[in-house]
Protein backbone atom coordinates (compact mmCIF):
# COMPACT_ATOMS: atom_id res chain seq x y z
CA UNK A 1 0.00 0.00 0.00
CA UNK A 2 2.66 2.13 0.00
CA UNK A 3 2.19 3.63 -3.33
CA UNK A 4 -0.82 5.59 -2.43
CA UNK A 5 -0.27 8.40 -1.84
CA UNK A 6 -2.04 10.45 1.83
CA UNK A 7 -3.74 12.98 -0.62
CA UNK A 8 -4.84 12.46 -4.03
CA UNK A 9 -6.89 15.25 -5.78
CA UNK A 10 -8.32 14.28 -9.10
CA UNK A 11 -10.09 16.66 -11.60
CA UNK A 12 -11.13 18.93 -8.46
CA UNK A 13 -13.39 21.61 -9.53
CA UNK A 14 -14.54 25.27 -7.50
CA UNK A 15 -16.38 28.10 -9.43
CA UNK A 16 -17.78 31.47 -7.53
CA UNK A 17 -20.62 32.43 -9.19
CA UNK A 18 -19.01 32.76 -13.16
CA UNK A 19 -15.59 32.79 -11.89
CA UNK A 20 -13.53 29.42 -12.03
CA UNK A 21 -11.19 29.22 -9.58
CA UNK A 22 -9.89 25.54 -9.74
CA UNK A 23 -10.51 23.79 -13.19
CA UNK A 24 -9.57 20.48 -13.06
CA UNK A 25 -6.72 19.59 -10.10
CA UNK A 26 -4.80 17.15 -10.12
CA UNK A 27 -2.79 16.42 -7.32
CA UNK A 28 -0.88 13.77 -5.49
CA UNK A 29 0.87 13.46 -2.35
CA UNK A 30 3.25 10.89 -0.47
CA UNK A 31 3.33 9.92 2.93
CA UNK A 32 5.65 11.73 4.87
CA UNK A 33 6.37 14.77 2.31
CA UNK A 34 5.87 17.91 2.00
CA UNK A 35 4.33 19.11 -1.14
CA UNK A 36 4.39 23.24 -1.55
CA UNK A 37 2.12 24.49 -4.02
CA UNK A 38 3.02 27.95 -5.24
CA UNK A 39 0.96 30.12 -7.71
CA UNK A 40 -0.11 33.78 -8.21
CA UNK A 41 -2.38 35.88 -5.81
CA UNK A 42 -5.98 34.71 -6.56
CA UNK A 43 -5.15 31.95 -8.10
CA UNK A 44 -7.23 29.28 -5.62
CA UNK A 45 -4.46 28.13 -3.49
CA UNK A 46 -6.32 28.65 -0.19
CA UNK A 47 -9.48 27.34 -2.11
CA UNK A 48 -7.79 23.64 -2.83
CA UNK A 49 -6.48 23.67 0.84
CA UNK A 50 -9.61 24.36 1.84
CA UNK A 51 -11.88 22.03 -0.30
CA UNK A 52 -9.07 19.16 1.20
CA UNK A 53 -9.94 20.02 4.60
CA UNK A 54 -13.86 20.16 4.10
CA UNK A 55 -14.20 24.10 4.34
CA UNK A 56 -15.05 24.29 0.87
CA UNK A 57 -17.44 22.19 -0.87
CA UNK A 58 -16.16 21.13 -4.50
CA UNK A 59 -18.41 21.71 -7.28
CA UNK A 60 -17.03 18.41 -8.93
CA UNK A 61 -13.66 15.67 -8.66
CA UNK A 62 -12.74 13.52 -6.10
CA UNK A 63 -10.31 14.07 -2.79
CA UNK A 64 -8.78 10.77 -1.64
CA UNK A 65 -7.16 10.24 2.00
CA UNK A 66 -5.63 7.39 2.57
CA UNK A 67 -7.13 5.70 -0.67
CA UNK A 68 -10.86 6.65 0.99
CA UNK A 69 -12.83 9.51 -0.94
CA UNK A 70 -13.96 12.11 1.48
CA UNK A 71 -16.62 13.48 -0.75
CA UNK A 72 -18.20 10.39 -0.95
CA UNK A 73 -17.84 9.53 2.58
CA UNK A 74 -20.79 9.85 5.09
CA UNK A 75 -20.09 13.28 7.09
CA UNK A 76 -18.97 11.59 10.32
CA UNK A 77 -16.78 9.12 8.69
CA UNK A 78 -15.41 12.36 6.56
CA UNK A 79 -14.68 14.34 10.14
CA UNK A 80 -12.85 11.34 11.27
CA UNK A 81 -10.50 11.24 8.76
CA UNK A 82 -10.32 15.10 8.95
CA UNK A 83 -9.54 14.77 12.40
CA UNK A 84 -6.25 13.82 11.61
CA UNK A 85 -5.22 17.32 10.13
CA UNK A 86 -3.69 20.23 11.29
CA UNK A 87 -3.92 23.83 9.90
CA UNK A 88 -1.63 27.16 9.93
CA UNK A 89 -3.95 29.88 8.59
CA UNK A 90 -2.37 32.85 7.04
CA UNK A 91 -3.04 35.15 9.50
CA UNK A 92 -2.60 32.65 12.48
CA UNK A 93 -6.56 32.60 13.27
CA UNK A 94 -6.33 32.45 17.32
CA UNK A 95 -9.41 32.71 19.14
CA UNK A 96 -9.21 36.14 20.32
CA UNK A 97 -11.62 35.54 23.53
CA UNK A 98 -9.27 32.50 24.86
CA UNK A 99 -5.63 33.29 26.31
CA UNK A 100 -2.65 31.24 24.71
CA UNK A 101 -2.38 28.42 26.15
CA UNK A 102 -6.51 27.65 25.73
CA UNK A 103 -5.62 28.21 21.96
CA UNK A 104 -3.17 26.05 21.79
CA UNK A 105 -5.18 23.28 23.57
CA UNK A 106 -8.33 23.70 22.24
CA UNK A 107 -7.59 20.61 19.64
CA UNK A 108 -6.70 18.40 22.53
CA UNK A 109 -9.89 19.13 24.53
CA UNK A 110 -11.64 18.28 21.07
CA UNK A 111 -10.55 15.53 20.66
CA UNK A 112 -10.83 14.23 24.24
CA UNK A 113 -14.68 15.33 24.07
CA UNK A 114 -15.07 13.65 21.00
CA UNK A 115 -13.70 10.35 22.11
CA UNK A 116 -15.71 10.88 25.51
CA UNK A 117 -11.96 10.99 27.48
CA UNK A 118 -11.27 13.09 30.41
CA UNK A 119 -8.66 15.43 30.31
CA UNK A 120 -8.66 17.94 33.14
CA UNK A 121 -7.76 21.80 32.54
CA UNK A 122 -4.75 21.55 34.25
CA UNK A 123 -3.23 18.50 32.50
CA UNK A 124 -4.35 20.50 28.96
CA UNK A 125 -2.44 23.23 30.28
CA UNK A 126 0.77 21.09 30.79
CA UNK A 127 0.39 19.78 27.17
CA UNK A 128 -0.26 23.45 25.92
CA UNK A 129 3.12 24.37 27.67
CA UNK A 130 4.81 21.41 26.43
CA UNK A 131 3.94 22.45 23.02
CA UNK A 132 4.57 26.17 22.98
CA UNK A 133 7.78 24.94 24.51
CA UNK A 134 8.60 22.94 21.05
CA UNK A 135 7.88 26.16 18.52
CA UNK A 136 10.44 27.88 21.17
CA UNK A 137 8.11 30.05 23.44
CA UNK A 138 7.72 30.29 27.06
CA UNK A 139 5.03 28.48 29.14
CA UNK A 140 4.56 32.12 30.59
CA UNK A 141 3.13 32.99 26.89
CA UNK A 142 0.58 30.69 27.86
CA UNK A 143 -1.52 33.21 29.70
CA UNK A 144 -1.36 35.80 27.03
CA UNK A 145 -3.92 37.04 24.60
CA UNK A 146 -3.30 36.67 21.11
CA UNK A 147 -3.79 40.21 20.77
CA UNK A 148 -0.59 40.73 22.80
CA UNK A 149 1.32 38.89 20.99
CA UNK A 150 4.22 40.22 17.85
CA UNK A 151 3.09 38.75 13.98
CA UNK A 152 5.86 36.19 14.63
CA UNK A 153 4.43 34.61 18.31
CA UNK A 154 0.81 34.72 16.57
CA UNK A 155 2.55 32.32 13.97
CA UNK A 156 4.21 30.04 16.27
CA UNK A 157 1.20 30.07 18.51
CA UNK A 158 -0.47 28.75 15.55
CA UNK A 159 1.97 26.01 14.28
CA UNK A 160 1.57 24.96 17.83
CA UNK A 161 -2.25 24.71 18.11
CA UNK A 162 -1.79 23.22 14.88
CA UNK A 163 0.56 20.02 16.17
CA UNK A 164 -1.02 19.79 19.65
CA UNK A 165 -3.31 17.05 18.89
CA UNK A 166 -0.55 15.49 16.76
CA UNK A 167 -2.23 15.15 13.18
CA UNK A 168 -0.35 13.02 10.65
CA UNK A 169 -1.34 15.46 8.08
CA UNK A 170 -0.58 19.29 8.21
CA UNK A 171 -1.67 22.25 5.93
CA UNK A 172 0.17 25.27 5.94
CA UNK A 173 -1.58 28.56 4.38
CA UNK A 174 1.40 31.72 3.60
CA UNK A 175 3.21 30.55 6.78
CA UNK A 176 5.56 33.38 6.29
CA UNK A 177 3.49 36.18 4.98
CA UNK A 178 4.11 39.15 6.87
CA UNK A 179 6.89 38.38 8.85
CA UNK A 180 10.48 39.72 8.35
CA UNK A 181 13.19 37.25 6.26
CA UNK A 182 14.60 36.06 9.18
CA UNK A 183 11.45 35.51 11.40
CA UNK A 184 10.17 33.93 8.11
CA UNK A 185 13.42 31.60 8.29
CA UNK A 186 12.63 31.09 11.54
CA UNK A 187 9.24 29.43 11.09
CA UNK A 188 10.39 27.25 7.93
CA UNK A 189 12.49 25.63 10.42
CA UNK A 190 9.95 24.98 12.73
CA UNK A 191 7.38 23.46 10.33
CA UNK A 192 10.16 21.69 9.05
CA UNK A 193 10.75 20.40 12.70
CA UNK A 194 7.28 19.33 13.60
CA UNK A 195 6.58 17.70 10.30
CA UNK A 196 9.73 15.62 10.91
CA UNK A 197 8.88 15.23 14.39
CA UNK A 198 5.81 13.99 13.76
CA UNK A 199 6.07 12.04 10.85
CA UNK A 200 3.32 14.01 9.29
CA UNK A 201 2.30 14.65 5.91
CA UNK A 202 2.43 18.39 4.65
CA UNK A 203 0.54 20.50 1.69
CA UNK A 204 1.90 24.05 2.31
CA UNK A 205 1.16 27.32 0.03
CA UNK A 206 3.31 30.12 -0.28
CA UNK A 207 4.46 32.66 -2.95
CA UNK A 208 7.92 32.72 -0.91
CA UNK A 209 10.48 31.05 -3.20
CA UNK A 210 12.82 30.88 -0.17
CA UNK A 211 9.93 29.75 1.92
CA UNK A 212 8.99 26.98 -0.76
CA UNK A 213 12.33 25.30 -1.23
CA UNK A 214 12.71 25.33 2.56
CA UNK A 215 10.04 23.58 3.64
CA UNK A 216 9.12 21.41 0.36
CA UNK A 217 10.07 18.17 -0.61
CA UNK A 218 8.11 18.89 -3.78
CA UNK A 219 6.28 21.28 -5.39
CA UNK A 220 3.40 22.15 -7.81
CA UNK A 221 2.32 25.24 -10.23
CA UNK A 222 -1.37 26.79 -10.18
CA UNK A 223 -2.37 28.65 -13.04
CA UNK A 224 -5.25 29.01 -14.51
CA UNK A 225 -7.21 26.46 -12.12
CA UNK A 226 -4.61 23.70 -12.93
CA UNK A 227 -1.12 22.31 -11.79
CA UNK A 228 0.61 23.15 -14.84
CA UNK A 229 3.96 21.72 -12.94
CA UNK A 230 4.86 19.62 -10.38
CA UNK A 231 8.53 18.65 -9.56
CA UNK A 232 11.26 18.50 -6.66
CA UNK A 233 11.29 21.59 -5.22
CA UNK A 234 14.55 22.55 -5.11
CA UNK A 235 14.65 22.98 -8.57
CA UNK A 236 11.96 25.23 -8.73
CA UNK A 237 14.23 28.08 -9.22
CA UNK A 238 15.63 26.19 -12.65
CA UNK A 239 12.16 24.12 -13.29
CA UNK A 240 12.28 24.57 -16.91
CA UNK A 241 8.88 25.72 -17.55
CA UNK A 242 8.13 29.38 -18.77
CA UNK A 243 5.69 30.11 -16.43
CA UNK A 244 6.81 28.47 -13.33
CA UNK A 245 10.54 30.51 -14.38
CA UNK A 246 8.72 33.47 -14.59
CA UNK A 247 6.99 33.07 -11.39
CA UNK A 248 9.78 32.27 -9.47
CA UNK A 249 12.28 34.71 -10.63
CA UNK A 250 9.66 37.28 -10.38
CA UNK A 251 9.71 38.81 -14.14
CA UNK A 252 7.05 40.98 -15.86
CA UNK A 253 7.34 39.74 -19.40
CA UNK A 254 6.04 35.85 -19.75
CA UNK A 255 3.19 33.61 -20.54
CA UNK A 256 1.29 34.75 -17.30
CA UNK A 257 -0.41 38.10 -17.88
CA UNK A 258 -1.65 40.53 -14.43
CA UNK A 259 -5.34 40.34 -14.87
CA UNK A 260 -6.39 43.67 -13.73
CA UNK A 261 -9.59 42.97 -14.27
CA UNK A 262 -12.67 40.34 -14.92
CA UNK B 1 -42.83 41.47 -34.10
CA UNK B 2 -40.09 43.71 -33.52
CA UNK B 3 -38.42 46.15 -31.26
CA UNK B 4 -41.43 49.12 -31.58
CA UNK B 5 -43.94 46.55 -30.73
CA UNK B 6 -42.73 44.89 -28.00
CA UNK B 7 -41.66 48.46 -26.04
CA UNK B 8 -44.92 49.50 -24.04
CA UNK B 9 -44.49 46.14 -22.42
CA UNK B 10 -41.07 46.44 -21.41
CA UNK B 11 -41.55 48.53 -17.99
CA UNK B 12 -44.29 46.50 -16.55
CA UNK B 13 -42.64 43.27 -17.36
CA UNK B 14 -39.35 44.27 -16.05
CA UNK B 15 -41.46 45.54 -12.81
CA UNK B 16 -42.80 42.40 -12.27
CA UNK B 17 -39.81 40.31 -12.92
CA UNK B 18 -38.24 42.79 -10.50
CA UNK B 19 -41.01 41.77 -8.08
CA UNK B 20 -40.40 38.06 -8.60
CA UNK B 21 -36.79 38.43 -8.02
CA UNK B 22 -37.49 39.61 -4.41
CA UNK B 23 -40.06 37.40 -3.78
CA UNK B 24 -38.01 34.54 -4.34
CA UNK B 25 -34.83 36.08 -2.46
CA UNK B 26 -37.62 36.92 0.25
CA UNK B 27 -38.57 33.24 0.04
CA UNK B 28 -35.11 31.64 -0.01
CA UNK B 29 -33.71 33.67 2.88
CA UNK B 30 -36.42 32.97 5.02
CA UNK B 31 -35.49 29.33 4.01
CA UNK B 32 -31.65 30.11 4.66
CA UNK B 33 -32.50 31.52 8.35
CA UNK B 34 -35.27 28.36 9.19
CA UNK B 35 -32.93 26.06 8.18
CA UNK B 36 -29.75 27.78 10.23
CA UNK B 37 -31.93 28.03 13.47
CA UNK B 38 -33.20 24.60 13.15
CA UNK B 39 -29.74 23.29 13.10
CA UNK B 40 -28.41 25.43 15.88
CA UNK B 41 -31.51 24.34 17.76
CA UNK B 42 -30.86 20.54 17.27
CA UNK B 43 -27.39 21.05 19.07
CA UNK B 44 -29.48 21.64 22.37
CA UNK B 45 -30.18 17.67 22.20
CA UNK B 46 -27.22 16.22 20.75
CA UNK B 47 -23.93 16.04 22.69
CA UNK B 48 -21.58 17.17 23.55
CA UNK B 49 -22.61 20.38 25.27
CA UNK B 50 -20.34 23.54 25.87
CA UNK B 51 -22.05 24.46 29.52
CA UNK B 52 -19.40 27.57 29.99
CA UNK B 53 -20.28 29.00 26.81
CA UNK B 54 -23.89 28.53 27.74
CA UNK B 55 -23.57 30.10 30.96
CA UNK B 56 -21.50 32.90 29.11
CA UNK B 57 -23.97 33.74 27.09
CA UNK B 58 -26.92 33.81 29.57
CA UNK B 59 -24.78 36.34 31.64
CA UNK B 60 -24.01 38.58 28.46
CA UNK B 61 -27.54 38.46 27.28
CA UNK B 62 -28.90 38.81 31.09
CA UNK B 63 -27.40 40.28 33.55
CA UNK B 64 -25.39 42.77 31.57
CA UNK B 65 -28.72 43.84 29.61
CA UNK B 66 -30.27 43.91 32.74
CA UNK B 67 -29.41 47.47 33.56
CA UNK B 68 -31.26 48.78 30.31
CA UNK B 69 -34.09 46.72 30.88
CA UNK B 70 -34.74 47.45 34.07
CA UNK B 71 -34.31 51.74 33.74
CA UNK B 72 -36.69 51.39 29.98
CA UNK B 73 -39.42 49.25 31.88
CA UNK B 74 -39.68 51.90 35.28
CA UNK B 75 -39.51 55.04 32.80
CA UNK B 76 -42.46 53.13 30.87
CA UNK B 77 -44.46 52.25 33.60
CA UNK B 78 -44.18 55.45 34.65
CA UNK B 79 -45.09 57.11 31.60
CA UNK B 80 -48.14 54.26 31.26
CA UNK B 81 -49.58 55.39 34.52
CA UNK B 82 -49.54 59.69 33.97
CA UNK B 83 -50.68 58.90 30.22
CA UNK B 84 -53.59 56.62 31.71
CA UNK B 85 -54.32 58.82 34.39
CA UNK B 86 -54.90 61.55 31.81
CA UNK B 87 -56.99 59.43 29.31
CA UNK B 88 -58.72 57.54 31.80
CA UNK B 89 -60.13 60.87 33.91
CA UNK B 90 -62.25 62.03 30.95
CA UNK B 91 -64.33 58.94 31.74
CA UNK B 92 -63.89 59.14 35.63
CA UNK B 93 -62.40 55.74 35.51
CA UNK B 94 -58.67 56.20 37.26
CA UNK B 95 -59.39 53.09 39.31
CA UNK B 96 -58.51 51.55 36.12
CA UNK B 97 -55.02 52.93 35.95
CA UNK B 98 -53.20 49.93 38.06
CA UNK B 99 -55.23 47.55 36.00
CA UNK B 100 -53.97 49.60 32.47
CA UNK B 101 -50.38 49.68 33.90
CA UNK B 102 -50.09 45.78 34.93
CA UNK B 103 -52.00 44.47 31.52
CA UNK B 104 -49.86 46.54 28.88
CA UNK B 105 -46.86 46.11 30.84
CA UNK B 106 -47.13 41.93 31.31
CA UNK B 107 -48.73 41.52 27.56
CA UNK B 108 -47.01 43.39 25.46
CA UNK B 109 -44.18 46.65 26.61
CA UNK B 110 -42.76 44.23 28.50
CA UNK B 111 -41.34 41.78 26.16
CA UNK B 112 -41.48 44.08 23.09
CA UNK B 113 -39.07 46.84 24.77
CA UNK B 114 -37.23 43.56 26.67
CA UNK B 115 -36.51 42.31 23.11
CA UNK B 116 -35.93 45.79 21.24
CA UNK B 117 -33.52 46.69 23.94
CA UNK B 118 -31.63 43.31 23.64
CA UNK B 119 -31.63 43.55 20.27
CA UNK B 120 -29.86 46.59 19.83
CA UNK B 121 -26.99 45.50 22.79
CA UNK B 122 -26.68 42.07 22.07
CA UNK B 123 -27.93 40.94 18.28
CA UNK B 124 -25.11 43.98 17.61
CA UNK B 125 -22.47 42.52 19.68
CA UNK B 126 -23.17 38.70 18.63
CA UNK B 127 -23.10 39.85 14.86
CA UNK B 128 -19.47 41.47 14.93
CA UNK B 129 -18.24 38.58 17.01
CA UNK B 130 -19.23 36.25 15.09
CA UNK B 131 -18.54 37.79 11.65
CA UNK B 132 -15.13 39.16 12.70
CA UNK B 133 -14.64 35.75 13.47
CA UNK B 134 -15.37 34.77 9.88
CA UNK B 135 -13.77 37.34 8.07
CA UNK B 136 -10.39 36.17 10.44
CA UNK B 137 -11.04 32.36 9.70
CA UNK B 138 -11.47 31.84 13.27
CA UNK B 139 -14.38 30.27 12.48
CA UNK B 140 -13.04 27.79 9.84
CA UNK B 141 -10.12 26.99 12.21
CA UNK B 142 -12.42 25.48 14.64
CA UNK B 143 -13.55 23.30 11.88
CA UNK B 144 -10.22 22.01 11.65
CA UNK B 145 -10.13 21.55 15.37
CA UNK B 146 -12.80 18.96 15.32
CA UNK B 147 -15.39 21.59 16.51
CA UNK B 148 -18.78 21.83 14.87
CA UNK B 149 -19.14 25.62 14.85
CA UNK B 150 -22.54 25.42 14.78
CA UNK B 151 -22.53 23.82 18.41
CA UNK B 152 -20.06 26.01 19.78
CA UNK B 153 -21.01 28.90 18.97
CA UNK B 154 -24.45 29.32 17.75
CA UNK B 155 -26.68 26.62 20.15
CA UNK B 156 -25.09 28.10 23.36
CA UNK B 157 -26.66 31.68 21.86
CA UNK B 158 -29.43 30.76 20.82
CA UNK B 159 -30.15 28.51 24.16
CA UNK B 160 -29.06 31.58 26.17
CA UNK B 161 -30.78 34.13 24.45
CA UNK B 162 -34.20 31.80 24.97
CA UNK B 163 -33.44 31.40 28.79
CA UNK B 164 -32.29 35.08 29.49
CA UNK B 165 -34.76 37.44 28.04
CA UNK B 166 -38.26 35.55 30.04
CA UNK B 167 -35.93 36.55 33.14
CA UNK B 168 -35.53 39.77 31.72
CA UNK B 169 -38.93 40.20 31.15
CA UNK B 170 -40.24 39.06 34.37
CA UNK B 171 -37.75 41.51 36.47
CA UNK B 172 -38.84 44.25 33.68
CA UNK B 173 -42.07 43.98 34.37
CA UNK B 174 -42.63 43.63 37.97
CA UNK B 175 -40.17 47.09 38.04
CA UNK B 176 -42.65 48.73 35.42
CA UNK B 177 -45.63 48.06 37.62
CA UNK B 178 -43.43 49.45 40.52
CA UNK B 179 -42.93 52.52 38.19
CA UNK B 180 -46.93 52.92 37.54
CA UNK B 181 -47.29 52.20 41.77
CA UNK B 182 -44.61 55.27 42.22
CA UNK B 183 -46.20 57.23 40.20
CA UNK B 184 -49.89 56.29 41.14
CA UNK B 185 -49.23 56.38 44.75
CA UNK B 186 -47.21 59.68 45.20
CA UNK B 187 -48.22 61.88 41.93
CA UNK B 188 -51.71 60.70 41.42
CA UNK B 189 -52.54 60.71 45.38
CA UNK B 190 -54.05 56.84 45.18
CA UNK B 191 -53.71 54.79 48.28
CA UNK B 192 -50.60 52.93 47.84
CA UNK B 193 -52.26 48.92 49.68
CA UNK B 194 -55.60 50.02 47.04
CA UNK B 195 -53.12 50.12 44.14
CA UNK B 196 -51.16 47.55 44.49
CA UNK B 197 -54.52 45.23 45.67
CA UNK B 198 -55.75 46.51 41.65
CA UNK B 199 -52.96 45.54 40.28
CA UNK B 200 -53.25 41.89 42.19
CA UNK B 201 -56.76 41.28 42.05
CA UNK B 202 -56.84 42.25 38.12
CA UNK B 203 -53.71 40.48 37.08
CA UNK B 204 -54.16 37.04 35.67
CA UNK B 205 -51.63 34.20 35.37
CA UNK B 206 -52.41 34.00 31.87
CA UNK B 207 -51.29 37.74 30.81
CA UNK B 208 -47.61 36.83 32.89
CA UNK B 209 -47.34 33.75 31.33
CA UNK B 210 -48.15 34.84 27.79
CA UNK B 211 -45.43 37.69 28.16
CA UNK B 212 -42.55 35.41 29.06
CA UNK B 213 -43.35 32.71 26.18
CA UNK B 214 -43.29 35.97 24.00
CA UNK B 215 -39.55 36.84 25.49
CA UNK B 216 -38.66 33.76 24.70
CA UNK B 217 -39.41 33.88 21.53
CA UNK B 218 -38.04 37.17 20.59
CA UNK B 219 -34.80 36.01 22.86
CA UNK B 220 -34.53 33.03 20.52
CA UNK B 221 -35.32 35.46 17.39
CA UNK B 222 -32.59 38.43 18.95
CA UNK B 223 -29.76 35.46 18.58
CA UNK B 224 -30.68 33.75 15.67
CA UNK B 225 -30.67 37.35 13.90
CA UNK B 226 -27.26 37.75 15.51
CA UNK B 227 -25.63 34.43 14.98
CA UNK B 228 -27.29 34.03 11.28
CA UNK B 229 -25.71 37.71 9.97
CA UNK B 230 -22.63 37.30 11.64
CA UNK B 231 -21.65 33.76 10.63
CA UNK B 232 -22.49 34.65 7.16
CA UNK B 233 -20.78 37.63 7.24
CA UNK B 234 -18.28 38.50 4.11
CA UNK B 235 -15.88 40.94 2.94
CA UNK B 236 -13.78 42.47 6.05
CA UNK B 237 -15.04 44.99 8.32
CA UNK B 238 -17.58 46.39 5.89
CA UNK B 239 -18.98 42.96 5.76
CA UNK B 240 -18.97 42.50 9.61
CA UNK B 241 -20.96 46.63 10.03
CA UNK B 242 -23.35 45.19 7.32
CA UNK B 243 -23.63 42.43 9.49
CA UNK B 244 -24.20 44.30 12.85
CA UNK B 245 -27.02 46.28 11.30
CA UNK B 246 -28.97 43.53 9.20
CA UNK B 247 -29.02 41.96 12.79
CA UNK B 248 -30.50 44.76 14.63
CA UNK B 249 -32.73 45.99 12.01
CA UNK B 250 -34.01 42.20 10.94
CA UNK B 251 -34.11 41.22 14.57
CA UNK B 252 -36.52 44.49 15.31
CA UNK B 253 -38.46 43.69 12.39
CA UNK B 254 -39.40 40.25 13.48
CA UNK B 255 -39.98 40.89 17.23
CA UNK B 256 -42.89 43.44 16.16
CA UNK B 257 -43.89 40.74 13.80
CA UNK B 258 -44.18 38.26 16.00
CA UNK B 259 -45.64 40.20 18.29
CA UNK B 260 -48.62 40.51 16.45
CA UNK B 261 -48.74 37.01 15.29
CA UNK B 262 -48.29 35.98 19.47
CA UNK B 263 -50.87 37.71 20.20
CA UNK B 264 -53.23 36.71 17.67
CA UNK B 265 -52.61 33.13 19.14
CA UNK B 266 -53.14 33.81 22.82
CA UNK B 267 -55.80 36.39 22.73
CA UNK B 268 -57.81 36.20 19.53
CA UNK B 269 -61.15 35.69 20.24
Amino acid sequence: MSDTPKIRVRGLCKAFGAKKVLDGVDLDVAPRTSMVVIGGSGTGKSVLIKCILGLLEPDAGSIEIDGADVLRMDREAATELRSHAGMLFQNGALFDSLPVWENVAFGLLAQARRKHTRITRAEARARADAVLGQVGLAPSVGDLWPSELSGGMQKRVGLARAIAHQPDMLFFDEPTTGLDPIMGAVIDGLIVDCVKRLGSTAVAITHDMASAQRIGDRAAMLHHGRIVWEGRAAELLESGNEVVDQFTHGRREGPIQMELRR
Amino acid sequence: MTGRDTAPLDAPLDALAALGRAAIATVRGTGRITLFGLEGMSHFFRPPWYGRLFWHSLVEIGYYSLPVVALTAVFTGMVLALQAATGLSRFNAESAIANLVVLSMTRELGPVLAGLMVAGRVGAAMAAELGTMRVTDQIDALSTLQTDPMKYLVAPRLAGGLVALPILVLIGDILGVLGGFVIGALKLGFNPGVYLANTVNFMQTADVVSGLVKAAVFGLLVALMGCYHGYNSRGGAQGVGAATTSAVVSASVLILAFDYVLTELFFAR
